[in-house]
């Protein structure tokens, strides 16, 4: 049984696939984090005659089609990408969690209504109403963005949360808070959600790749984020003329997106198995 | 004091089962139960599978709604309480219960398990929680440091004894214990119940003790009821219960009940027969398929008996009275 | 006439991320043929791993050690794999588990699994099989042996699922069957009722059972022979009668105090002080020395020798052979 997070993290370190997930993640986030003083956003600075030129010691990434150092934006990138996973995962996962733990404990009609809420809406695709969104709403601020990639993306947690809650509801120290007088509230915050937290974990580190690879598309397809911010999908549609000529344009951004959502879910099934108690 | 501490009347708890497009087939775990209990008393309540007893003992401290029937605490009718009536009873009755790995929340460490109760009554000024806190521990034998442990890093029996710490930091008056010992080693079980033992004279607690074991209950229990099929059969003194058992289902409780003592063996009754099903109660006495009672006859199948004085004990059965000696 | 079973110096090692856990120590064991035996300890003595050994189940990693011998009539099956393996699992041991629920499929009727460890150590046509399982069926004790050949798992109550599980145990006609905590999570009555057709199988079928449980209670009158286990080793093996009327071991003398007697009710139970230790736990000298109200100094340090006490009965102590109750 795991008492806490580090131990779950130390568990999870032992699994060889996790343990990649979590160097490449942490070297991604580590460009991130870094990007601003060492790796300036070369929007600023630009030498267009020169145009792209190919991988050197000066830029190892290259540079792209307005001569901008590859290395850099695709670092930028990454506080972008990431930033906006992550906060929409964050915004999905409490909505998805309140409403999972609100079915799940009430249950009778208030479950009812709340679940076939959510049928109805996992039967809509996601993709098509954030289309439909963005494409309404022309240049949409960051903000905005991650307020759509969130709130369309906690249905499948409040399954999966109210399932947690069904399965505990009825543990004895549940029944035992209850008999020493605990509200609903207290219950469900101290009781049921520290419990429940696990398989939310995993979900997390899912949906975070998933709304990586989704703002990717978006923005490669010019609906996501708007320049001048960089984003890796904005670097790929950038790199569409260039494809043949200067294909490091295409590769790094594209790499980039591969990696870091393949660390992603290397992430969740490792922490996945180390929720598992059957695992040491 | 002659007002009981307990007073269960005509308790009935009916599950629906089948769902809403299904004919639905009532299940009654409980068959119409009533019996007091004695301020410094204890009632043990022994019964197997199917008995009803683990229901009972949550319908009385309300943490299960009942179908029918009442228990009045105290004087006070317990089941139409709410809010903050309802929050002042919980503080006078606590439940320690049977499953030593999922009575206590895995992410609490033991000390902040235990002082949840008087958190939620607000019962002591913040700084002074710790120190009630590490009394409680030293009251049930548990070492000061495992305070800040996690129960997986306890053993079944310092689990319970976190369990019961717990229960007793409101202060109740009245205990209900569901199968505490139950789960435990028998070199453990032994220094819990004699744990339960102590409370009860240190703190004049009243305990409703259910259990599958007669000889466990013989420990604690004043007085003990025997339950078959969501009823009590027999009521009686430990003693007479023991010693001097009327309805045949109490004689072949103890009859299988493992002691060791090989010299036991000769007199074994062993029952044939199975269990009627929750779902298809029979009409009359739903013990007439195993028994083995030489009177019995057609008035127990078309007659339910009810719960009736008989010498010095309460029996459910239409021939109490005759000895049942000459049995398998 | 050797025993049926002999185990000799049996022990089962665990490599762990600390090192390494031996939970069964060099146990050694006589099953005679057609007797019960009866191994008792609570949790953490090792009695249930001893029983997978007998079946080469023991989970992995855990490996039995190099000298360890199983002899089935007289040879060593400690070796065996494949085909050979498979012969003996049911076919010359059956095994009988706590939780039918979880032993049993649940997608698959009673019969339909019957049939199948029937057929794994007989050949029988599919007629055939169908009519040994009825008969299986009933030899076990249940009422309407047809109703619940037809029905699945959960469709029976407790005690009728541990029938059909011991059915299916016997179905290869096994010389030995291990019950192992078989009726634990039965009520009285009905464990009453399953350890009675266990015993008059063992009479039918001149079988051997190997009684694996932690309730010495259940163990009077209902086996001939007791071996107690504590921490991984055997540490008192006596007839039945012998051992309920003088146990030799502080350990056994121990456990008789601490049960709960329907008789009366002491002000205090006694139990055994501290807990049963865990593996990582256990050291030189004797292992139950800690909680023992008679050790001696010596105990502490020195492993104590399995002394005998008279014919088929010894113990593990260091204290001269002595009963008292």
């Amino acid at each position: 049984m795991i008492g806490s997070l580090g131990e779950l993290l130390r568990r999870a370190w032992r699994h060889p696939s996790g343990r990649w997930g979590v160097i490449v993640l942490g070297l991604v986030a580590l460009a991130a984090l870094l990007a601003p003083p060492f790796l300036q956003d070369p929007a600023a600075m630009r030498d267009v005659v020169a145009g792209a030129t190919a991988p050197s010691l000066a830029h190892p990434f290259g540079t792209d089609g307005l001569n901008r150092d590859m290395l850099s934006r695709v670092a930028n990138g990454a506080r972008v990408s990431l930033a906006v996973a992550g906060l929409a995962v964050v915004l999905a996962l409490t909505v998805g969690s309140a409403v999972g733990l609100i079915a799940g404990y009430a249950g009778g009609w208030v479950d009812a209504v709340l679940m076939r809420a959510v049928d109805a809406a996992l039967a809509i695709p996601r993709l098509f109403v954030i289309l439909l969104l963005l494409v309404v709403w022309e240049r949409i601020p960051l903000a905005a963005l991650i307020v759509v990639l969130g709130t369309t993306g906690w249905f499948a947690t409040s399954r999966l949360v109210r399932g947690e809650v069904l399965r505990l509801r009825h543990e004895a120290f549940v029944l035992a808070a209850e008999g020493l007088g605990a509200t609903p509230g207290r219950t469900i915050v101290r009781h049921l959600l520290p419990n429940a937290a696990g398989p939310l974990l995993v979900a997390a580190t899912l949906g975070v790749g998933d709304v990586i690879l989704l703002e990717a598309g978006l923005s490669f397809l010019g609906l996501g984020i708007q320049p001048p911010t960089p984003s890796w999908g904005g670097m790929v549609l950038d790199a569409r003329p260039l494809i043949v000529s200067a294909p490091w344009t295409a590769l790094f951004p594209g790499a980039a997106i591969v990696l870091t959502v393949l660390s992603v879910n290397l992430l969740g099934d490792a922490l996945q198995a180390a929720l598992d108690p059957r695992s040491a | 004091m002659s007002q009981p501490l307990l007073e269960v009347t005509d308790l009935v708890k009916r599950y629906e089962a089948g769902g809403p497009l299904r004919r639905r087939h009532p299940v009654y775990a409980l068959n119409g139960v009533s019996f007091a209990i004695a301020r410094g008393e204890t009632l043990g309540l022994v019964g197997e599978s199917g008995s009803g007893k683990s229901t009972l003992g949550r319908i009385v401290v309300r943490l299960v709604p009942a179908s029918g029937g009442s228990v009045r605490f105290e004087g006070q009718e317990v089941f139409g309480l709410e809010g903050a009536p309802l929050r002042a009873l919980r503080r006078r009755m606590q439940m320690v219960f049977q499953d030593p790995y999922s009575s206590l929340n895995p992410r609490l460490r033991a000390g902040t398990a235990v002082a949840e109760g008087l958190e939620i009554h607000r019962l002591l000024p913040r700084g002074e929680v710790a120190g009630r806190v590490a009394q409680l521990f030293e009251e049930v034998g548990l070492d000061a440091s495992y305070v800040s442990r996690y129960p997986h890093e306890l053993s079944g029996g310092q689990r319970q004894r976190v369990g019961i710490a717990r229960a007793l930091a409101v202060d109740p008056g009245f205990l209900v214990c569901d199968e505490p010992v139950s789960a435990l080693d028998v070199s453990v079980q032994a220094q819990v119940l004699n744990l339960l033992k102590g409370l009860q004279q240190r703190r004049q607690l009243s305990f409703l003790f259910i259990a599958h074991d007669l000889a466990v209950v013989r420990q604690l229990a004043h007085r003990v009821g025997v339950m078959y099929f969501g009823r009590i059969v027999e009521l009686a003194s430990a003693e007479v219960i023991i010693q001097r058992p009327r309805h045949p289902y109490t004689r072949a409780l103890l009859s299988a009940v493992p002691q060791p003592d090989p010299r036991r063996q000769r007199s074994r009754i062993v029952l044939s027969g199975e269990p009627p099903k929750p779902t298809a109660p029979p009409p009359g006495c739903p013990f007439f398929s195993r028994c083995f009672h030489p009177s019995k006859d057609s008035r127990c199948t078309a007659e339910l008996p009810l719960l009736r004085p008989v010498g010095e004990s309460q029996v459910a059965c239409h021939y109490a009275e005759r000895s049942t000696n000459s049995a398998p | 006439m050797s025993a049926l079973l002999e185990l000799r110096d049996l022990t089962i090692r665990f490599p762990t991320a600390l090192g390494e856990s031996v939970p069964v120590s060099r146990v050694s064991l006589r099953i005679e043929r057609g007797e019960t035996l009866a191994l008792v300890g609570e949790s953490g003595s090792g009695k249930s791993l001893t029983g997978l050994a007998l079946l080469g189940l023991v989970p992995p990693p855990g490996k039995l050690d190099a000298a360890s011998q199983i002899l089935l009539d007289g040879s060593d099956v400690t070796r065996l794999s494949g085909e050979a393996l498979r012969a003996l699992r049911g076919g010359r041991i059956g095994i009988v588990f706590q939780d039918a629920l979880t032993s049993l499929t649940p997608v698959l009727t009673v019969g339909d699994q019957l049939r199948e460890a029937i057929t794994a150590h007989r050949k029988l046509s599919a007629r055939g099989a169908r009519e040994a399982a009825l008969a299986l069926l009933g030899e076990v004790g249940l009422p309407d042996p047809a109703s619940s050949y037809g029905a699945y798992p959960h469709e029976l109550s407790g005690g009728q699922r541990q029938r059909a599980l011991i059915a299916i145990a016997l179905a290869g006609q096994p010389d030995l069957l291990i019950a192992d905590e078989a009726t634990t999570a039965l009520d009285v009555t009905v464990q009453a009722q399953v350890l009675e057709t266990l015993d008059r199988l063992r009479a039918s079928r001149g079988m051997a059972i190997l009684l694996i449980t932690h309730d010495l209670g259940l163990v009077a009158g209902r086996a001939d022979r007791v071996a107690v286990m504590y921490a991984g080793q055997i540490v008192e093996e006596a007839s039945t009668a012998s051992l309920f009327e003088a146990p030799g071991h502080p350990y056994t003398r121990a456990l008789f105090r601490a049960i709960p007697r329907l008789e009366s009710a002491v002000d205090q139970l006694t139990p055994i002080p501290g807990g049963v230790p865990l593996p990582e736990e256990w050291h030189a000298g004797c292992r139950f020395q800690p909680r023992c109200s008679e050790a001696l100094d010596k105990c502490a340090t020195l492993d104590p020798p399995v002394v005998p006490l008279a014919p088929g009965a010894s113990s593990r102590c260091w204290l001269p052979a002595k009963g008292d109750q």
